[in-house]
């Protein structure tokens, strides 16, 4: 393998080729953001947060998917992409219903976190507060659209790491949903193997597993009396 | 099939050929308006009259100055018949035998056809669309044995480069350049792709080139085949063009049958096949890499650039995707040469445009026109100006990519590099011109509701960032934004702009950056007192600083 050289953020990098710019920098402990990018599955270069400035280039390029080559000079921190960054955040923040507080990703959300470090701490656009849909029917997750940043992570594990092909997007622009299958609701999924994957590639709370969205514990009060029996009577059996 | 056999066909047809020729226009915008019954009377007309042996009724391609439709022209008289209904059509016919025609006539030396200059359009309005005869009879696949009998496939794009043809779907991409890199990419399978999924809003070249002359796309696309080294080609065509799609399959058809296209073409190694692939009614399908997973069946959606198609396009292929109006070109140039070619048209726009003209003006229609022709020519002369002695406001080119350009600005030629630095684009070739009675603003919140309803919602700043811009728009319209607003509204123009995935993004804030650059007092009276504003008194010699 051949290997190129380059600058990123003024510091002298080399990288095999055929490794993309966000490779190349996270292995030189430069930190790029990224949202739609996970490790181990391909590169769609959706969410346009791993945006950096390219020496001799007008675009701005993903970082995600865009090439090394040999004397590239990058620059991934810029008032202006730090702008962009923010904007984009904002974008999101408006678009759907993301309250913080009710969330079963509250404290260990990727966009949250983002959102923190990208230091975006309030909206100026106008809130969409779109009426969207939570499916309950799958026995063990439950996926609640209000909190979807149409990342795409979890179709692409699905279809490429499952290979499940379970989950798809259908419809374009705002209306573009996850889906299941055909559209039907998770529970009826003929495909769906149950494994869990896209829950744990999720980066917000749009995908979760039952039982652990706020809410969702209900007490037993027999346990007080079992417990109370068991240690004053001797009673274990119920 | 070989050479001898295409010239005795052409003679063939020729000999056929009968001394009065009535064309009737049988492409969509005449057929709407029952240009099918306008020629079977006149077909009935001519039979009553038993002039049967000396007059030939032809469907032909488009005529043009669709806002007369039906239109109907007589040969060797040049005589124009306008709206022609089936009831008053039997009158053309009595005319050949110097009876009075009751029919409107129309003139055939008005600016709107003398000024056209035709390459792409040549056939259109002559040729039989549906019979394959009548192309051969005009040179048709000519240009193909000869390139597959005397030029190497080096030679072919060395024509091309020469011609000096750019893209003609927009962005203006030297065609030359492009062919000679897909016939340099490595690869043992590659494909050619004709874009057809024509969709800016008031543009209908391709659908007329489509409908009047498609074995001239074919042609094109064998030409380009056998430059690059493919077998395989494809056209995607929108649903919403069943007359285009129709006519197309049987040119494929016709084509095959002959020999043209299939394998072994004129008896040559040269092997190449076309299929169509039907678009579903997305327009981000028209951008290059949605259209090819569009085609691989998958999720109409963009993918980032590079790798392009010319690298790896279709299934990881080397792919040569042009739009229908390129390949058309391609037949002419090769039959007249690239010099010839680059003879018409400006210093870095070559040959000639194919424009839609619509809106508020006079004549509506089809025009082609030498590269460089000023708006102004376009417009009042051959458009005719405004109609009811209004006057013009602005011309809106490149569809919802593109910008308007103010009338203080119709002195500008049109071509790529002139439109692009008043903030528009050359496009596709839609041309809407707007009166006084416009508002710009409305016109800027129509795009972007198109580009907000199109987006595919791949990435952020395209999918939300239009909902946002078009909400931003709405509010100015409906009198309840300020200048905070107006600055937002800029704020996100920039990074839509600047941050979309394809171009559809990228292009999508321009309608709204061109209004706001040619009309910005019509935003400003839109606009509500800041309610923030605070007057202050400022001592003077101060030195004012801005703070973000």
């Amino acid at each position: 393998m051949a290997v190129r050289t380059l600058t990123i953020d003024s510091k002298q990098v080399s990288a095999e080729e055929g490794t993309t710019i966000l490779g190349a920098a996270r292995d030189a402990g430069i930190s790029i953001p990224t949202l739609c990018h996970l490790d181990g599955i391909y590169d769609v270069g959706a969410c346009r947060m791993c945006l950096v400035e390219l020496a001799g280039s007008p675009r701005l390029l993903p970082a995600c998917t865009t090439m090394v080559a040999e004397g590239m000079d990058v620059r991934t921190q810029s008032d202006r992409l730090r702008r962009y960054r923010r904007m984009i955040l904002e974008l999101l923040f408006a678009e759907r219903n993301h309250v913080c507080a009710a969330c079963v990703s509250n404290g260990h959300c990727e966009l949250q976190t983002m959102a923190y470090s990208q230091g975006m701490d309030h909206v100026r656009f106008a809130y969409q507060s779109p009426l969207l849909e939570v499916d309950l029917t799958h026995a063990s997750f439950g996926m609640d659209h209000n909190r979807c940043i149409l990342c795409t992570r979890c179709v692409r594990v699905c279809w490429h790491i499952e290979g499940a092909g379970t989950k798809n997007v259908s419809g374009r622009g705002t209306h573009a949903r996850i889906i299941s299958d055909l559209n039907q609701p998770w529970g009826m999924s003929e495909t769906c193997s149950a494994c869990g994957k896209c829950i744990q590639a999720c980066p917000t709370g749009a995908l979760f597993r039952r039982g652990m969205t706020a809410g969702e514990m209900e007490r037993d009060r027999t346990r007080l009396e079992f417990l109370v029996n068991a240690r004053e009577k001797k009673q274990w059996n119920v | 099939m070989d050479l001898k056999d295409l010239l005795a066909l052409k003679e063939k047809e020729l000999a056929a050929r009968k001394p009065i020729v009535i064309r009737c226009c049988t492409a969509a915008g005449c057929l709407s308006s029952r240009g099918e019954a306008v020629k079977e009377r006149l077909e009935r007309a001519v039979y009553d009259a038993g002039l049967g042996e000396r007059v030939e009724v032809r469907g032909v391609g488009c005529l043009r100055l669709c806002c007369q439709g039906p239109l109907v022209q007589v040969d060797p008289d040049n005589l124009l018949y306008e709206r022609v209904t089936p009831e008053e059509a039997g009158s053309i016919v009595d005319a050949l035998n110097g009876e009075k025609v009751s029919v409107a006539r129309g003139n055939p030396n008005d600016p709107f056809f003398t000024k056209q200059q035709s390459i792409v359009l040549a056939n259109s309005g002559v040729v039989d669309p549906n019979r394959i005869e009548s192309y051969v009879a005009a040179d048709g696949y000519q240009a193909l044995h000869q390139a597959l009998h005397e030029m190497t496939p080096k030679a072919v794009v060395e024509e091309m480069l020469a011609s000096g043809l750019r893209g003609r779907g927009g962005a203006g991409y030297p065609t030359g350049l492009k062919w000679a890199t897909v016939q340099k990419a490595a690869g043992a399978k590659k494909y050619v792709i004709c874009n057809a999924d024509e969709g800016d809003p008031g543009a209908f070249m391709d659908r007329s080139v489509l409908e009047s002359d498609p074995h001239s796309v074919l042609e094109g696309m064998a030409l380009g085949a056998y430059a690059v080294g493919a077998d395989q080609g494809y056209i995607y065509v929108r649903a919403e063009y069943p007359l285009a799609i129709a006519r197309l399959q049987t040119a494929i058809n016709q084509a095959r049958r002959l020999g043209v296209l299939g394998s072994a073409v004129f008896e040559s190694p040269f092997h190449f096949n076309v299929d169509l692939r039907i678009g579903a009614g997305a327009f981000v399908c028209g951008e290059e890499t949605a259209l090819m997973a569009s085609v691989e069946g998958k999720r109409g959606t963009p993918r980032p650039r590079p790798p392009f198609p010319a690298e790896s396009g279709l299934w990881n292929c080397p792919t040569l995707i042009n739009n229908v109006e390129t390949f058309a070109n391609v037949p002419a140039i090769l039959r007249r040469g690239g010099a010839w070619f680059a003879g018409i048209g400006t210093e870095r726009s070559k040959g000639t445009k194919v424009f839609a003209l619509a809106g508020k003006i006079r004549n509506t229609g089809l025009i082609e026109v030498p590269m460089g022709t000023p708006l102004r020519v376009i417009v009042e002369e051959m458009g005719g100006g405004a109609p009811d002695g209004a006057s013009i406001k602005a011309v809106q080119t490149g569809g919802p990519s593109g910008g308007c350009i103010p009338a203080e600005h119709l002195d500008t030629p049109v071509d790529y590099d002139s439109l692009n630095k008043l903030g528009s684009i050359m496009g596709s070739g839609g041309m809407i011109v707007m009166d006084d009675s416009t508002r710009m603003v409305d016109v800027a919140r129509f795009f972007m509701e198109f580009c907000m309803d199109e987006s595919c919602g791949k990435c952020i700043p395209c999918r939300a960032g239009t909902v946002q811009i078009h909400g931003l728009l709405a509010k100015v319209l409906a009198g309840e934004a300020t200048a905070r607003d107006l600055g937002q509204l800029e704020e996100l123009c920039d990074l839509v702009k600047n941050t979309s995935l394809c171009g559809l993004g990228q292009t999508a804030p321009n309608p709204v950056l061109s209004t706001l650059r040619f009309f910005r007092r019509e935003y400003e009276e839109l606009l509500l007192p800041d309610p923030f504003a605070v007057k202050l008194a400022v001592p003077e010699g101060t030195v004012s600083v801005e703070i973000r």
